[in-house]
């Protein structure tokens, strides 16, 4: 038997795959269709500290090998969240989520993360910092800012703090440097890089907010880059995103040096997405002729150059 | 909601550029007229909704319009071909409110999940009229069916080579009814919704992310606070919908 047991900044978890952020809500429209209780964790949807209703219609677009969407933000804020819909997820899930935590400043993003840091079924903090869908320039893309915005947030929060970060960004690995000097633990690499699709009918964008971010099959080279280049610098924990559709993406994220994993836009085309994975896991990992998952991080990774 | 591989038993262009596909379905049981399925393509990454047209036994129906990619990819399914689809979804409509006389009214493809309604509200004992309304002859579908269940059919083309000449909405003068039930192209519907008093219930269509409420993809604002067209829908009551 293959040991699918991972550790994630300090978090064990049975398994490295858990559904991403905003795919699968706060676990309820999941809840029916399998024991939730066999995901190696849940990362919820990215919460602010208010009711957010999100942005107009269409949100949705679809390109080849992948979707489009500007959700942006959608959430009941996260007072309902800690109060009422994490104590509700404890009913179909008995592990640590990973919260994820958005702002529009300073003062939001730490009211949002400490909220959270007080909840006993969060395990680990989310900071999302590059949602491409509202408006405003995101402090993940200067290093300065979020140094700042994570020192900040550092001092407030206990449980491990995870950035999310865009893998746009001209220099991913500046921008990673000032958010470990800041005090985080790690990423989660990436966050879906802004794309557009126009409808040549009507001539203009078919997503009523213009840009969305692009997910499914085809980030995945990019993301994998992404945690590759990080995890190569830095050695830190990092959560794998972009892209993952069955086991054999899970190996090559974890060669890239993800401790572990999250499934996105593949849950929406396919609700088990996440549970088939899991399952076939363990094969796949013997078949490349590995004896557990822990033992993959990070091998195809990068040895520092000096 | 359930996930089902479905076989195709058969695929017909039944009249300009729509086609009824027949869908072995095994066990599985709509519960509700203008519930949808959403099909897996394999050429497509999103999988595409499609409202329930009719059931008989393990045989659902859908009717499509060819409008883009994933439909033309439809077209050319055979007999036999397989395709993952996701049944049950969406909230569907009440019949329970639709009183002695209810009236559907449809637009278009929009006529389909008014026939597995209207089929069902004859059962117990609706005496239902529908109001169905095209843009030419050759876009014109399923009247014969509907006749099958109801009291009284009207059919309308714009172009007038069918039917009556205009739109639904000429052809609802007089018609008492005790509720409606209208799908279609919005504009029809929200025609409809400012001709006709008294409560009905409205299908409406959103792009869709996932179909099962995951992604808030389709969450529209209505009377009654946001709700997601997948999952608290696609079936709105009139009061509710913002136009
Ligand atoms: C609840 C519901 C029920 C529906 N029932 C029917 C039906 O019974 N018969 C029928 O002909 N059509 C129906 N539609 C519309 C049908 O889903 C679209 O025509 C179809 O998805 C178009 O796919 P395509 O690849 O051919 O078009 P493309 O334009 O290439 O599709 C690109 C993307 O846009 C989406 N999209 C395009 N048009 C629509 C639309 N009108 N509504 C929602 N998404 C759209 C597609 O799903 C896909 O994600 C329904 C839509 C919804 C939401
Ligand atoms: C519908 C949708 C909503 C999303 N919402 C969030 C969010 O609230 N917070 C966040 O950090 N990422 C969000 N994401 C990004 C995903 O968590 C993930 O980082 C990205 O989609 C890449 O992974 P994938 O290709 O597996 O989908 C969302 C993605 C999708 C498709
Ligand atoms: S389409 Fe995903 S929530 Fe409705």
């Amino acid at each position: 038997m293959v040991d699918l047991g991972v550790e994630l900044a300090g978090l064990r978890l049975d398994n490295p795959v858990i559904p991403s952020s905003g795919t699968f809500g706060y676990g309820e429209d999941y809840a029916g269709l399998y024991d939730l209780n066999i995901l190696g964790s849940i990362a919820l949807k990215g919460t602010t500290a208010e009711p957010r209703r999100g942005n107009p219609l269409p949100r949705i677009a679809e390109c080849e090998g992948g979707m489009l969407n500007s959700i942006g933000l959608q959430n009941p804020g996260v007072d309902a969240v800690a109060d009422e819909l994490l104590p509700a997820l404890k009913a179909h899930f008995n592990k640590k989520v990973i919260a994820n935590a958005c702002g529009f400043s300073t003062e939001e993003y730490v009211y949002v993360a400490k909220r959270f840091d007080a909840c006993d079924n969060v395990g680990l903090i989310e900071l999302n910092v590059s949602c491409p869908n509202v408006s405003g320039r995101s402090v993940g893309g200067d290093p300065n800012a979020l140094f700042k915005l994570v020192s900040e947030v550092r001092k407030h929060v206990s449980k491990p703090l995870l950035i999310k970060l865009s893998p746009l960004a001209a220099d991913l690995s500046e921008i990673a440097a000032a958010a470990i000097e800041g005090g985080a633990d790690g990423f989660t690499l990436i966050n879906s890089p802004t794309g557009m699709r126009i409808d040549p009918v009507r001539r203009s964008p078919v997503l009523a907010n213009g840009r969305g971010g692009m997910s499914g099959k085809m980030v995945f080279p990019l993301a994998l880059r992404a945690v590759y280049d990080v995890y190569s610098r830095f050695r830190v924990p990092v959560i794998g995103v972009g892209g993952i559709s069955s086991a054999e993406d899970v190996v090559e994220m974890m060669l890239a040096g993800a401790a572990a994993v999250e499934v996105g836009a593949a849950n929406l085309v396919d609700p088990f997405a996440c549970k088939k994975i899991i399952e076939s896991l363990g094969p796949t990992l013997e078949r490349f002729g590995f004896s557990s998952a822990r033992e993959v991080v990070g091998l195809a990774a990068q040895t520092s150059k000096t | 909601m359930q996930n089902i591989t479905a076989t195709v038993v058969s695929n017909d262009e039944i009249a300009d550029r729509i086609y009824m596909m027949k869908l072995d379905v095994g066990e599985f049981h709509v519960k509700t007229p203008g519930q949808f399925i959403n099909i897996k393509l394999k050429t497509r990454f999103l999988r595409r909704p499609f409202s329930v047209c009719d059931q008989n036994g393990g045989v659902l129906s859908v009717v499509y319009r060819e409008v883009g990619a994933g439909t033309r990819d439809m077209t050319r399914a055979k007999a036999g071909d397989c395709y993952d689809i996701l049944a049950g979804l969406g909230n569907g409509f009440c019949l329970d409110n639709s009183g002695k006389r209810p009236l559907l009214i449809g637009g278009g493809v929009g006529a389909a999940p008014l026939l597995l309604l209207a089929r069902r509200l004859a059962e117990r004992g609706a005496e239902v009229a529908a109001v169905l309304g095209f843009n030419r002859k050759s876009d014109v579908i399923l009247t014969d069916e509907f006749a099958k269940y109801c009291v009284r059919v009207a059919v309308t083309t714009a172009d007038g080579s069918h039917g009556q000449k205009g739109l639904v909405t000429d052809a609802l003068g007089g018609a008492e009814c005790t509720y409606h039930y209208v799908c279609g192209p919005r504009a029809m519907m929200k025609a409809v919704a400012e001709r006709l008093p008294g409560d009905g219930e409205y299908s409406l269509e959103e792009r869709m992310g996932c179909g099962f409420g995951a992604c808030l993809g389709c969450t529209c604002p209505t009377r009654g606070g946001h709700k997601r067209v997948c999952k608290e829908g696609p079936v709105l009551a009139k009061g509710e919908i913002i136009w």
